[in-house]
């Protein structure tokens, strides 16, 4: 059916069919998936009711009702759209959009808007949505004295800046002359409880709202709108994946450890882009459980209670709780606990400095162990932690070329403290511990915000280290599909002989022109250290040339050590080529962006 | 005679007649090919196929280490890609300045290990592609080049390296030096390439003897002073017999169309020995060359790349033909053949008195090997001796080295340089060992079929057990082992050879002339180690049994009837 036979038969408005336009340019197979789903639920639900006549020309009177998230790694998009779906179940009528494709010209209309934000790093908000921060906190904002707000934001309490990103909307708004419907809320990794609460408190609010103002009564689907195929695994229910391949990929004489994993998904129902992140629900590492339990002296076998619970300590410590990195959440608990005035003196904002250089030296047997309390109770150590949370690493793979498999690119997180050999969560089991059959709780992680255009539009994709990971997808999937498009990858590591992951594969690419071009950067070959922004400035004729020609850029790697150097690189060659300015550079990559162009996967 | 002369294959016909490769050489503009852009290609440690063919004209092979093949593939890395970077060195000589120089040049690019090569001369190993460069622009330094030391040209020029009288050999190693740089491509590429020099435009002929097309194959060139043949000049497409007195060299017999190389399993192909077909005046040396190189430039086969050796030329236009056709070229029949009288193609080890009152030290070196074992720093040891030694170094077709012209009042301090690296002249090696030769093989040899110069040490050890049972071990018996059927180690003149076929399996050849004179026969195919020392077992115990005073190995069993029945090849 076209859409000119649809507009005749009146089915949808051309304003309806504009939304539905919008909605379908946003979405990814799976949320278009769940969306058809939805949809054919709705429809059953009406038609069991006999309600045909039921779908409302207008929303009921009422306050319009935005939410707006901000993510990375998509938690907060999960949670507003959980909010979007309560409101709509008690007769609201909410818009929800990513900040990120939010326009910020609309705000100045709007009536009640909730807020659910991401912080990363030190107190950054979600970089997708850096152009409504900058508006927001600009000159430009307008005054909002008829908006009514709520903010609710997520954040990871081993930061020092916590929840910043949530603060400022949250600070900004009422400096703005905005009103809040219901306090901030800051969630740690565990938010899910604390987000419950607060998304049930504001959907009463507002229905209640509704109920007085409204004389006629929206009509409630008498069914429930049944997801046909909603994701049978997630997060809180993720996948026992088998381990198929666990190979050091690096050659001999490396300095790294870049290992290549590849999972058995079959049979789950997982599905995922290129570009998305696979969750590992990592349990820990037995030895760090055995130091914990030898510093506090508790038995592994007592039991306790976790949410209701009852499990062995050791059970607990080795799969519910983040047991090496402290948190200043540990440091407050441990320093009530033990009485320690060190720990206590640390708890203060004035010691926030120094808190966070103690808590890079100290993880959480090291804090115990330096201000050890006798005879410790399971219940006072737990109440310290928090809870284990997965790990996402960028899927390498791309699922149309490798139907049922999902491919990883790892490298361990390894040193060395207080004489003792530590490694991350999820390294320390996959690199030493994992064989291939073993089993892997995993779910897909989608990230909107690192994909490949929708058309054959070219692609430059920059990546340092494991950051290449994301791009041996993107590839994959170009070839399998056989889409068009031409494709540039820039790839840094430190040697070539040794660290050039997946070389013989971009080798095939190279030939057989699924990859146009490739420039590597060694940092560690010769004297001179040279980057991937290195070989960026020497091809900046025509890599601004690709920018003009519509290429979609992305960035992979390290946040600090990649991605600063990199976005630099690309104002400075854009202000060179373009000849307009370092202001007008910026605002060019700005817009690159903010047209979804310009996109970065960073950790 | 010409009529009945079969021209179907050779370069008067068409580049789409004839094999890839002529193709291949035709474009290249000379040997220039895209050698340059491969250098700068940051994708991959090796250069394409194309390159990699032209860059042999220059010296260069690409190599992988074959030991971790398998394991970079699962690591979806590509293979471990070095060069193998072979130095043009006439006659073996090298001046002790050179020493210096090959020793930093491998210390720095060439994995601190240096190969004294069967056709004497150095071979670098584990060269990374952006290491070439400067390893033969350190190489430019001391003189040394390694223009067409692999490639379808006239390969490094061979000289016997110990006669007994030095006067000859001074004067033969001069010739050979002055025939190889006779015969070497006279293209610009090397130095645009390599030293980066501008290209010149001119309107004269960049390849005035080659042409565009080159030779059909490689082709070897050596100089033997009787009675040593150590170059085994059998095996040589064009060798030199220097006739003369104490007085000097007066001329050469000329043997034309030997060679070793095999393909595997193709008996269209086999090795021959040179034919000694006249006598020339030393004066017409370079006409001569250029006679015997251009018949097989003109008839040698183009279509079929296993069957381009000048050997096969001879065999399939005819000697009498092709000798003719040298006659003509030189505008000088042959004179009739001078008699010579060859007695060993080994090395006599130690230190030797010449008729100036100077010494020769020849030096064992297992394989030609020169590096440094923790008991035996024999690469530190060379290199103290170069720094003060005044004479010259040989290099001797043994994979041997000759530590040439020492003045008697040096010899202590020599000696006691050698002692301090714990170098015995023998190398503590028995007399079996002393004539073996191995080539390179694994891990670097792309060729290589089986192991030869790893595995010679223990092979030897086992047959040197058989030896000692049968009371042989001070007999000198010539043994080779070749990693592949195509022979750089000289298997077929020796009276014991062995040519991979897989991993742990050979040919088992037997009876070889002791001065290389006679072609060895097979006598196992495709064999492991137990089957071949028990053939070694059953021969060696009959023949220390039977033997007649002075009889070498391979011509008792000539003599004993061990291949009657059997037609010569």
């Amino acid at each position: 059916m076209t859409v000119a036979q649809f507009f005749q038969e009146g089915a949808l408005s051309v304003d309806q069919w504009q939304h539905v336009e919008a909605l379908a340019r946003s979405l990814n197979p799976a949320q278009a998936r769940w969306i058809s789903g939805y949809f054919a639920g709705l429809d059953a639900g009406l038609l069991r009711g006999g309600a045909v006549e039921a779908v409302p020309e207008t929303a009921p009177q009422g306050r319009t009702l935005t939410i707006l998230y901000g993510t990375e790694t998509g938690n907060a998009r999960d949670l507003g759209k959980a909010l979007a779906e309560a409101a709509a179940e008690r007769g609201l009528s909410p818009r929800l959009s990513d900040l990120a494709d939010y326009k910020v010209r609309q705000l100045k209309d709007e009536e009640d808007i909730l807020f659910i934000v991401s912080t990363y790093g030190e107190g950054d908000p979600p970089r997708p949505s850096i152009g409504f921060f900058e508006f927001l906190e600009g000159r430009r904002a307008p005054q909002l004295a008829n908006l009514r707000f709520a903010v609710l934001s997520l954040g990871d309490s081993t930061y020092e800046k916590y929840c910043e990103a949530g603060k400022r909307i949250d600070r900004r708004l009422e400096e703005l002359g905005a009103a809040r419907l219901h306090e901030r809320v800051d969630c740690d990794i565990d938010y899910e409880e604390p987000a419950a609460a607060w998304s049930g408190a504001i959907v009463d609010l507002l229905a209640a709202e509704l109920a007085a103002a409204a004389a006629p009564a929206f009509p409630v689907p008498s069914a429930v709108p049944v997801p046909a195929t909603a994701p049978a695994h997630d997060k809180r229910n993720p996948f026992a994946a088998t381990l198929l391949e666990n190979i050091l990929i690096v050659g001999r004489h490396s300095t790294k450890e870049t290992r290549h994993l590849e999972l058995d998904i079959s049979g789950s129902g997982l599905a995922y882009e290129p570009g998305d992140a696979l969750g590992i629900a990592a349990a820990n590492d037995p030895v760090v459980v055995a130091q914990l339990l030898d510093a506090t002296g508790l038995d592994g076998g007592a039991t306790v209670l976790v949410k209701g619970e009852s499990v062995a300590l050791a059970e607990a410590l080795e799969r519910r709780f983040e047991i090496a990195i402290a948190s200043p959440r540990f440091v407050d608990s441990w320093a009530k606990y033990s009485g320690a005035s060190e720990l206590e003196r640390l708890r203060g904002e004035e010691a926030a400095a120094e808190r966070v250089a103690f808590l890079r030296d100290h993880h959480i047997v090291d804090i115990i162990r330096r201000f050890p309390v006798g005879g410790v109770d399971a219940g006072s150590l737990l109440a310290g932690l928090r809870p284990l949370q997965p790990r996402l690493y960028s899927i390498a793979s791309s699922l149309t070329a490798m139907p049922d498999e999902a491919h990883l690119t790892l490298a361990p997180v390894r040193f060395r403290l207080h004489g003792e050999a530590r490694n991350g969560v999820a390294s320390a089991l996959l690199a030493d511990r994992l064989q291939p059959g073993d089993i892997l709780p995993v779910y897909v992680q989608h990230n909107p915000h690192f994909s490949l255009p929708k058309d054959d539009a070219p692609i430059i994709m920059i990546g340092a280290g494991t950051g290449v990971a994301p791009y041996r997808g993107f590839l994959q999937e170009r070839e399998a599909t056989g889409a068009g498009g031409r494709s540039w990858l820039f790839f840094g590591e430190r040697n070539f002989r040794s660290d050039f992951l997946y070389q013989a594969e971009w080798q095939e690419w190279l030939k057989r022109g699924t990859l146009g071009r490739m420039d590597v950067a060694f940092s560690r070959d010769t004297g001179e250290k040279v980057y991937v922004q290195h070989r960026m400035l020497e091809q900046a004729k025509d890599l601004y040339a690709w920018l003009e020609e519509g290429a979609h850029l992305y960035v992979c790697g390290d946040a600090i050590a990649l991605a600063p150097d990199v976005h630099e690189t690309l104002i400075r060659i854009v202000a060179e080529q373009a000849g307009g300015g370092r202001e007008a550079a910026a605002d060019y990559v700005r817009d690159l962006a903010a047209a979804h162009r310009y996109q970065r996967d960073v950790y | 005679m010409s009529d009945t002369i079969d021209r179907s294959a050779d370069i008067s016909q068409p580049l789409d007649r004839l094999g890839p490769d002529e193709r291949l050489k035709y474009d290249s503009d000379y040997l220039r090919g895209r050698i340059d852009e491969g250098l700068l290609d940051r994708i991959t440690g090796g250069v394409r196929f194309e390159e990699n063919k032209l860059m042999k004209f220059h010296g260069i092979y690409q190599q992988d280490d074959r030991d971790i093949r398998d394991e970079r593939r699962r690591q979806k890395l590509e293979p471990a890609i070095t060069f193998m970077v072979r130095v043009r060195l006439p006659g073996g000589v090298c001046t002790p300045a050179q020493w210096l120089k090959i020793d930093d040049l491998a210390r720095a690019h060439g994995g601190e290990t240096i190969r004294l090569t069967a056709r004497q001369t150095f071979q670098f190993h584990w060269v990374v592609k952006e290491e070439i460069r400067p390893t033969i622009q350190g190489l430019h330094e001391v003189l040394l080049d390694t223009i067409a030391a692999c490639g379808d040209d006239a390969r490094g020029v061979m000289s016997t390296a110990n006669p007994a009288d030095s006067v000859r050999h001074a004067e033969v190693a001069a010739l050979a030096k002055t025939l190889s740089d006779h015969v070497i491509p006279r293209t610009g590429a090397y130095h645009e390439i390599w030293y980066g020099k501008e290209r010149v435009a001119t309107s004269e002929e960049e390849e005035p003897f080659y042409g565009r097309t080159y030779l059909p194959r490689k082709f070897k060139i050596g100089f033997v002073i009787p009675p040593s043949n150590d170059i085994d000049l059998y095996t040589q497409d064009l060798g030199f017999i220097a006739i003369g007195g104490p007085g000097g060299i007066e001329g050469f017999n000329v043997a034309i169309g030997g060679g070793m190389g095999r393909s595997d399993q193709d008996p269209a192909t086999y090795a021959r020995l040179a034919d000694v077909v006249g006598y020339i005046p030393k004066d017409r040396l370079i006409a001569a060359a250029d006679a015997v190189m251009g018949v097989q430039r003109d008839y040698g086969n183009r279509a079929e790349r296993s069957r381009a050796r000048f050997k096969y030329t001879v065999d399939d236009k005819g000697l009498d033909f092709v000798k003719a056709e040298i006659e003509r070229r030189m505008g000088t029949p042959f004179e009739p053949v001078r008699p010579f009288a060859l007695d060993s193609n080994g090395d006599a080890i130690g230190w030797r008195e010449t008729e100036s009152g100077c010494f020769n030290l020849t030096l064992y070196v297992e394989s030609g090997r020169v590096a440094n074992r923790p008991d035996r720093p024999l690469m530190d040891g060379l290199r103290a001796l170069a720094k003060v030694h005044k004479g010259a170094f040989r290099l001797t077709p043994n994979q041997n080295l000759i530590v040439a012209d020492i003045a008697p009042e040096d010899r202590p301090a020599i000696e006691a340089i050698l002692a301090a690296h714990h170098i015995e002249e023998g190398g503590g090696a028995s007399a079996l060992r002393r004539n073996a030769i191995a080539c390179v093989a694994l891990p670097t040899c792309p060729l290589a079929m089986a192991e030869a110069e790893r595995y010679l040490p223990e092979l030897a050890t086992k047959i040197e057990t058989i030896l000692a049972q049968n009371g042989l071990t001070d007999e000198p018996i010539t043994m080779r082992i070749s990693g592949c059927p195509n022979g750089c180690s000289r298997p077929y003149v020796a009276e014991i050879a062995l040519t991979g076929r897989a991993p742990g399996k050979y040919n088992l050849w037997l009876g070889g002339g002791f001065h290389g004179e006679r072609l060895n026969r097979v006598v196992l195919d495709n064999a492991g180690e137990a089957a071949i020392l028990d053939t070694l077992e059953q021969t060696l115990g009959n023949y220390a049994r039977e033997r007649a005073p002075g009889e070498h190995f391979g011509d008792f069993l000539h003599r004993s009837g061990f291949f009657a029945g059997e037609e010569a090849r």
